[in-house]
């Protein structure tokens, strides 16, 4: 903190209140899910999610105050020793971890259990963050700028994957986005989001006509293309892109059919087609969207949920805990909560470009693309647009680990940018 | 420009938040299909059937309950049935029979429950209960079975059966779903809006499990089933079963009447059959036997079969006589000139005797006087005029009109006039030598049981009676139809009816019923022989009792069982001792009767078909087969990805 500006004063409100309301609105739908009509539990019952929670928040708080406390040139100081905590916990727990859930990616202290996995996303962030503030590395120009970031990523990608937490490693995925920003040629984004699409596309629909489909779009794009363009390859890149997608297509299509044994390819199917297995792994799409979709426009009313009550969604108050706000608070309550998280990450890239270091702006984009990630993932598999990934929403989800770690992350980042008025760019 | 940048990556978040609003909005708000009613998985609308009223007799006992049921129904679309041999060997029903129920549910709806198997007692439910929770389509709904607590009354009481497809389309208000029950006949028909109440509907949580967890919101949106009304009858049922058991072995008809209200104290058609046997599940096999039997006991005797009333039809003619002052109660007539013979008897100088005797040269010069009572010379004409008159006058005894009493095909039986001579003879072609026969109940009239029993009230009334009715309370307020509190009048002034009384008295006395006379109860009654083209007579008797103050006025048809006094005339005065008295004094008689056998006297239209017998062998009831319980299955319904 500088010469008596209270901190307070320079930390971003906006961004504080949305925290704020999430945490509020996610703690009151723990206790909605978690509710027992019949035995009319207390909200702050500590025998239950929603007292538990209530005492993570309190932590959470403590630990907010320490963050803002701890001076900001601290994070980037320390960003790979940090890094180097977390991944050596990430190796500690792959032999001492405890087994919850089936996955051995928790150590315990005392009563409380810890995810490690769940502090690589800061490790990770403030790792990257900390290698880009460098002002040599160019993204656009330098291949060999991009090692140094994949390691960053890879080492506890690898860690992660054997302590059997899968979604947690998919995050890392959100970095894209501050590699975009900082200079990756735009077209890498756009061929990986064409081909996930071309892969679901290809799984869904004939091989056949999906070609059919591109070499009439390629033919539309030759005509419309001015004649200069098309006699300066524009005409060979166009053909040469449409074959490549061909090529996708019926390559996904050999690959499912003769190299995939027949449950391999059951899994897959099932995550496009949650009715081929209504009992199995597309229980958890179908109750979910059943539950949503119950809610109706304002909803069953507070806890008046029954699909989340009664058992027919899973894991009601930590991953799905977005069915409790859709079945009791209907589409009002949908809409408010993913306003809030758009205007969340939207704020934070607001506020990632007003910083004048590198380091902060990297930061920054690093903690929206986190968030935007959790949120695309969980809302879109509770409402069958992605596949059932285990991770939790930012804020609303029961768990102490990823609250704090959610928390941590986006306050770094304000007390980071509280300070941007007395820092000087050097990037 | 990399600054720009933030442009995309704000534009593609904002892209995403509106993609998952629309998708938000389509699922909560656009797609019906997650609605609550039609998701039906936590929240569960629930049927609630009301009980069917009860029926009580005039005592005040139970003669129709409803005793409570299961009905399984099956979702054709949700069913897995992994061990279908298995499932067939717990519920007691074959392979073949399991697929055409499947089917014949498939037909209806693919993703509702419909019926597949009805009506399993309670003890069948508890036991195969706990087996059902493995196959997945399946549920159980309350029910209940209307169920008869004396095995009696069946044409009058009617049947309830599932509903048919034609009544499904037919119906005016669409209360009736597919395999509802419905009144079909009888009382059960007539009152079925009273007896069936009103539906209600229940909103219930369960949970993942399948295990109620109350009610949804509290309640609010539930509307509660209205059990149906009970209703009151006028049936004796005590009268009503020894009725039946003196009509064991005889094809026929009885039915008594308190003349002073119009309610039926018994009504029987012969032969008959238990009730209960079309309550159950076996319905339609049940209901082809019945179908099928030659002696027709589905068919409803009292209101539906038609006879020439015989003599019991002088009565009237008498009653008419007097009240159109042709006679008087002191004329006198011979057998002389007269083409309708008659049997050895004392002389008739009065209308008393003249009924005593049932003297048919006298009726004949009654009905005679009647039909010429005009000052038309043309004979043709006057007996046209006559006719027409007449024929008013015997309408207002409610013959050849459909009474109203509260049962379905009520026939109105035929009292010719002078358009339906006409039709036979042609217009002035026809005259009173034509239709004497009518004088005395023979020729072209046709009554049925009910009305000669109502005949026989009206003059135990001295003129007047009320509309026949079984049902005389609707209700815990016991409200009477407004149409059976009208007094309808014949226009016969009841000093008329005294000579008629006096010479029924007569009959029974010392006249053609003496045999079966009762002790120290003053019986008024005619007897009546009517003829018809299949075999021996019909054997008729009308009644009423005791004359001083009636209190039931009865008729007796026996078909082929001879002259009215041979068996028509004892049942009749059998019951009326009974009902009096609550007992029977002449025990030979009674034991006499009760082993006639007059059946066989009954020629059938057509030898019997032989009854085939249904070539799917069903079971009754449910075999239970001792079932191992199946292992728990641990479901791990969260698989991370």
């Amino acid at each position: 903190m500088e010469e008596g500006k209270p901190i307070t004063k320079n930390v971003d409100w906006m961004v504080v209140l949305i925290y704020i309301a999430c945490l509020g609105i996610g703690w009151v739908n723990i206790y909605a899910a978690v509710y027992n009509p019949e035995t009319h539990s207390s909200i702050f019952d500590l025998s239950n999610n929603a007292g538990k929670q209530l005492m993570w928040i309190g932590t959470t708080f403590i630990l907010i105050i320490c963050i803002l406390v701890i001076d900001y040139k601290f994070y980037e100081t320390f960003s790979f020793i940090i890094y180097a905590i977390v991944i050596f916990l990430l190796v500690v727990v792959l032999f001492a971890g405890s087994n919850i859930n089936g996955s051995r990616s928790w150590i315990k202290f005392g009563a409380i259990s810890l995810q490690p996995a769940q502090f690589a996303n800061l490790a990770v962030s403030l790792a990257i963050s900390k290698y880009l503030s460098d002002p040599a590395i160019s993204l656009t120009r330098k291949l060999k700028d991009y090692y140094p970031i994949l390691g960053i990523i890879i080492l506890p990608s690898i860690l992660i994957l054997l302590s059997n937490e899968t979604g947690s490693m998919l995050v890392f995925a959100s970095f894209a986005i501050i590699l975009y920003r900082e200079g990756m040629p735009g077209f890498i984004p756009a061929i990986g989001i064409v081909s996930a699409a071309l892969l679901i596309i290809s799984l869904l629909y004939n091989s056949w006509y999906i070609a059919g489909a591109i070499i009439f779009i390629a033919g539309i794009v030759i005509w419309l293309m001015p004649v200069m363009t098309r006699r300066r390859g524009g005409l060979m890149a166009t053909v040469l892109i449409a074959i490549v997608m061909i090529s996708i297509v019926f390559g996904v299509d050999f690959f499912m059919n003769n190299v995939l044994q027949k449950h391999q390819r059951g899994r897959i199917m099932v995550l496009l087609d949650p009715d081929s297995d209504p009992r199995g792994i597309g229980w958890n799409v179908i109750q979910s969207k059943i539950a949503i979709g119950s809610g109706g426009f304002s909803g069953k009313g507070f806890l008046q949920g029954t699909q989340t009550k009664f058992d027919f969604v899973p894991e009601q108050s930590t991953d799905f805990i977005f069915c409790t706000v859709g079945e009791e608070h209907g589409f009002i309550g949908t809409a408010v909560v993913v306003t809030l998280f758009i205007l969340l990450i939207s704020r934070l890239v607001i506020l990632a470009e007003r910083q004048r270091s590198r380091f902060a702006r990297v930061y920054g984009y690093c903690v929206a693309g986190i968030f935007f990630f959790h949120f695309l993932v969980n809302v879109g598999m509770t409402i069958g647009l992605m596949p059932v990934i285990g991770i939790p929403l930012p804020f609303f989800s029961y768990g102490g680990s990823s609250l704090w770690s959610f928390s941590v992350l986006l306050f770094i980042f304000l007390k980071i940018d509280a300070q941007r008025p007395f820092t000087l760019s050097r990037g | 420009m990399l600054e720009n940048r933030r442009f995309v990556i704000i534009g593609f978040f904002t892209l995403i938040g509106i993609i998952y609003l629309f998708r938000l909005f389509y699922l909560q708000v656009l797609d019906e299909s997650y609605s609550i009613e039609s998701s039906s998985n936590s929240i569960k609308r629930v049927i609630e059937v009301p009980f069917r009223g009860q029926i009580y007799d005039r005592n005040g006992k139970l003669i129709v309950y409803n005793t409570p049921v299961y009905d399984l129904l099956v979702t054709p679309n949700k069913v897995k049935v992994d061990d279908t041999l298995r499932f067939c060997r717990v519920l007691g029903i074959e392979r073949r029979e399991f697929d055409s129920l499947i089917n014949a549910a498939g037909s209806y709806s693919r993703n509702k429950p419909s019926l597949f198997l009805r009506q399993l007692s309670k003890e069948d439910f508890a036991s195969i209960q706990d087996i059902m929770v493995d196959y997945s389509g399946f549920e159980f709904a309350k029910s209940s079975m209307r169920t008869y607590k004396a095995a009696t009354l069946a044409n009058t009481l009617g049947y309830v059966s599932e509903i048919s497809k034609t009544q499904l389309e037919k119906q005016e208000e669409p209360y009736y779903r597919q395999s509802d029950y419905i009144g079909q006949t009888g009382i059960e028909k007539i009152y079925e809006h009273e007896l069936r109440g009103k539906r209600g509907t229940k909103f219930i949580m369960q949970n993942v499990a399948g295990v109620y967890k109350g009610a949804w919101k509290n309640g609010e949106l539930d509307t509660m089933a209205v059990a149906g009304e009970n209703l009151y009858s006028g049936i004796d049922i005590d009268i009503q079963q020894y009725a039946d058991s003196l009509m064991v072995n005889k094809v026929g008809s009885i039915v008594a009447i308190e003349p002073k209200t119009g309610q039926i104290l018994s009504m029987v058609s012969a032969p008959t059959y238990d009730p209960n046997f079309l309550a159950t599940r076996h319905f339609s096999r049940n209901y082809t036997t019945l179908y099928r039997n030659p002696y027709k006991p589905l068919f409803n005797r009292p209101v539906m079969a038609s006879y020439r009333p015989g003599s019991t039809f002088k009565l009237i003619q008498a009653l008419i006589g007097l009240q159109e002052g042709v006679i008087t109660p002191n004329s006198g007539f011979t057998h002389a000139n007269c083409p309708i013979g008659c049997h050895n008897h004392p002389g008739t100088p009065t209308v008393a005797l003249g009924v005593t005797h049932s003297c048919n040269p006298y009726f004949y010069n009654v009905f005679r006087r009647i039909i010429y009572n005009n000052k038309i010379s043309n004979t043709f004409k006057a007996s046209a005029v006559g006719l027409d008159d007449w024929h008013d006058k015997i309408s207002k005894f409610g013959i050849g009109q459909q009474l109203g009493i509260d049962l379905p095909s009520e026939r109105k039986g035929n009292l010719p006039d002078k358009k339906y001579y006409d039709k036979i003879y042609g217009e002035n072609r026809w005259k009173f030598s034509n239709i004497y026969s009518l004088s005395i109940g023979e020729g072209e009239i046709l009554i049925t049981p009910l009305k000669m029993a109502n005949v026989a009230a009206i003059i135990a009334n001295k003129g007047y009676y009320y509309t026949p009715h079984v049902i005389h309370g609707i209700g815990e307020k016991k409200v009477l139809k407004p149409e059976y509190a009208v007094r309808h009048e014949t226009g016969v002034a009841a000093h008329n009816f005294d000579p008629v009384i006096e010479g029924m008295l007569g009959a029974v006395e010392g006249g053609t019923a003496r045999r079966s006379r009762v002790e120290g109860i003053s019986i008024a009654g005619k007897t009546g022989t009517s003829q018809n083209k299949r075999g021996m007579d019909h054997s008729i008797f009308i009644a009423f009792a005791p004359v001083e103050d009636p209190k039931i006025a009865i008729a007796v048809f026996v078909e082929n069982a001879g002259a009215g006094g041979s068996a028509a005339a004892p049942i009749a005065n059998l019951i009326i001792e009974k009902y009096l008295t609550r007992n029977v004094t002449n025990k030979a008689l009674e034991k006499r009767i009760m082993e006639a056998d007059f059946m066989k006297n009954v020629i059938l239209p057509a030898p019997p078909k032989p009854v085939i017998k249904d070539t799917a062998k069903r079971r009754q009831g449910i075999p239970m087969v001792p079932v191992e319980k199946p292992m728990p299955k641990v479901i791990n319904w969260f698989k991370r990805f």
